[in-house]
């Protein structure tokens, strides 16, 4: 949750005062913003606020109207097929032909992309086992899930190993053990070096996964950073304790440089902290333990990114569930 | 070099192959039209027919010889015309995204339509040959084993490029439509007046002064003098006209019909490249 520090690597995805417009309808105004290379870069927004269109201009699907952008090192204006070959995407709607099967569908994007028969046949047997779709290689799309086909179509960007992936909110429809599973594999694709691009309505994972979060509406970037930037820019964490002697406790915690502000409750009393709570929770502990005091409840409450998605866009989204609040709760004398 | 086409062209098989329905019925649909309209009009013409002489080095003609040329000629156009509604599905149902997104050149969806359309159209055009034989249409009569591979070869290359032009215009014209209903209300517009305004059924030579002139142009027609020059001769006599090709004519035709390929094949490149598909 964490987010690493920022080191020099060089942007993979340049966008600069990118403006597109349907008609009279600015769809996207004047957006910039950099993406560096081996990220996981959320980009956030209520339905129709702009997203879409900015991803169809960056994949090469909308031609540029305004500004610039760049992605690879490719302008997208000057250089589209060199775009393309370096990118791969999923989209966020089901692109796969229904009397297509399994093991065709990735077949055909395989040959699509130009990969070599041996990479892209290995290639297949691995994605196939990754989403659990082994048994499913000759069964016509049509046939599949919701779920499995979502499966396969991220097993299908995954196929190219591309230097950008493009994922337009992936995980929709499915349930949380494959969710995991797919953040697991997207990780693990990301380390390998690919960036991700991803939008996602589900907060709880944007927060997990990224390392850089935008959040857009109505056509303009509202804010940019680390998912702990932007909750910090809604307020501080607040840790909840009841122990043996909550007097004492008090009076310990109260001098601690990290501690803002302490406020009494019936049972316990509540820690707002200026730095990241997970960071100063172990120094509380290891405080009170050290003058014999015994801990019988901790809770950490974190801004959550709905919390900061709420606060930004000012609407809830309504067509898609979004994840829980971020409350923590630690046992008694656990680490 | 990219073999991006050869992928578009295996997939559209596939599809072929395996909606039985579609593939039988596209077969079966040119023999039911040869055993119906075929025998039916041939029964009644040829009676009518039978007093006019014939010139001499000209040998008569039925009209089922006469008309499965026709049929030939159509069952290709008909394939040809549809065979880009899959360009307009895929747009439809996503996997045209895909493609586009993708760094294959977008010629190469047309190539592989227009590849995979020939192919359908060689196999029908076989089957009503080999059909139309068995129920008695006067196809290399008199030939040599060299010289009806040589002819069913000439009508193949005629067949392939007359087709890859009318496949050309329906990718072109697919990648540009909206809806199905929309696609199919064009091409039933397109093919009555390719089909009818041809002398796939009737020869030309009664047609008022205009409609001559369309017809002669018509790349139908134009297949139409190929298939009956290598399927028939180049001196016959049929539907009480009498019908004379020489190699220049049929070369001319030939001509014609790369001519309209090549066009057309432009403008589906033109409409390929304005596509926006998100």
């Amino acid at each position: 949750m964490v987010a690493q520090p920022l080191t020099e690597n060089e942007a993979i995805i340049t966008v600069e005062n990118l403006e597109f417009s349907y008609g009279d309808f600015k769809a996207v105004d004047g957006i910039s913003f950099t993406v560096k290379k081996g990220e996981i870069f959320s980009f956030l927004g209520p339905n129709g606020a702009g997203k879409s269109t900015a991803i169809n201009v960056l994949i090469t699907l909308l031609a540029l109207q305004k500004g610039k952008a760049s992605v690879a090192g490719y302008d997208v204006a000057k250089d589209p097929q060199k775009v393309r070959e370096s990118i791969g995407i999923v989209f966020q709607e089901i692109t796969l032909d229904r009397d297509m099967t399994v093991w065709e569908s990735l077949e055909f994007h395989g040959k699509l992309y130009s990969m070599p028969h041996t990479d892209r046949r290995k290639r297949i047997e691995e994605l196939l086992i990754l989403v659990q779709l082994e048994n499913k290689r000759d069964v016509r799309t049509k046939n599949l899930s919701g779920g499995m086909k979502r499966r396969l179509e991220i097993a299908r960007g995954l196929m190219t190993r591309p230097k950008v992936l493009f994922l337009d909110e992936p995980t929709i429809g499915l349930d949380p053990q494959t969710r995991m599973r797919m953040w697991d594999y997207i990780k693990d694709v990301n380390k390998e070096g690919t960036t991700i691009f991803l939008t996602t309505h589900y907060m709880d994972e944007a927060d997990q996964l990224s390392d850089q979060i935008s959040i857009i509406d109505n056509g303009k970037i509202i804010i940019s950073g680390t998912s702990w930037q932007l909750k910090n820019t809604l307020g501080q964490d607040i840790i909840y304790l009841e122990t043996s002697n909550n007097d004492a406790s008090i009076q310990l915690l109260q001098n601690l440089s990290s501690v803002k502000d302490i406020t009494t409750k019936s049972h316990g009393f509540l820690v707002s902290v200026h730095e990241d709570g997970t960071k100063v929770l172990p120094t509380i502990m290891e405080r009170l333990h050290k003058a014999g005091i015994s801990i019988d409840t901790v809770n950490l409450k974190k801004p959550s990114m709905d919390d900061v998605f709420v606060y930004y866009t000012g609407k809830e989204i309504r067509d898609e569930p979004i994840g829980k609040s971020g409350f923590i709760s630690l046992r008694p004398g656990g680490h | 070099m990219n073999y991006g086409f050869v992928n578009i062209y295996w997939r559209d098989m596939i599809r072929f192959v395996r909606f039985r329905t579609m593939l039988f019925s596209s077969l079966l649909q040119p023999a039911l039209w040869l055993a119906f309209f075929g025998i039916a009009m041939s029964s009644s013409f040829d009676s009518l027919m039978s007093g006019v002489p014939i010139p001499p080095g000209a040998h008569a003609v039925g009209y089922l010889t006469f008309m499965a040329a026709g049929i030939i000629a159509m069952t290709t156009l008909f394939t040809c015309l549809f065979g880009g509604m899959i360009i307009l599905f895929d747009k439809n149902w996503g996997l045209m995204r895909e493609i586009l997104a993708s760094p294959m050149p977008r010629d190469h969806v047309i190539i592989g339509i227009g590849l995979s359309g020939m192919t359908k159209s060689f196999i029908q055009a076989i089957i009503i040959m080999v059909f139309g034989i068995i129920i008695g249409a006067g196809f290399f009569v008199g030939f040599s084993a060299v010289q009806i591979a040589i002819a069913v070869l000439g009508i193949l290359v005629f067949v392939a490029v007359f087709g890859l032009g009318f496949l050309f215009l329906s990718a072109g014209i697919a990648i540009s439509m909206e809806t199905p209903e929309g696609m199919q209300g064009i091409m039933t517009l397109l093919t009555m007046p390719i089909f009818f305004a041809s002398n796939a059924l009737y020869p030309l030579n009664a047609f008022p002064e205009f409609l001559k002139v369309i017809s002669t142009y018509n790349p139908m027609t134009l297949l139409i003098n190929g298939i009956r020059y290598f399927a028939i001769g180049d001196d016959f006599m049929a539907m009480g006209t009498h019908y004379v090709y020489t190699t220049n004519d049929i070369l001319l035709s030939f001509a014609g019909l790369v001519a309209f390929a090549l066009i057309m094949y432009a403008f589906a490149r033109w409409r390929f490249h304005k596509a926006v598909v998100t």
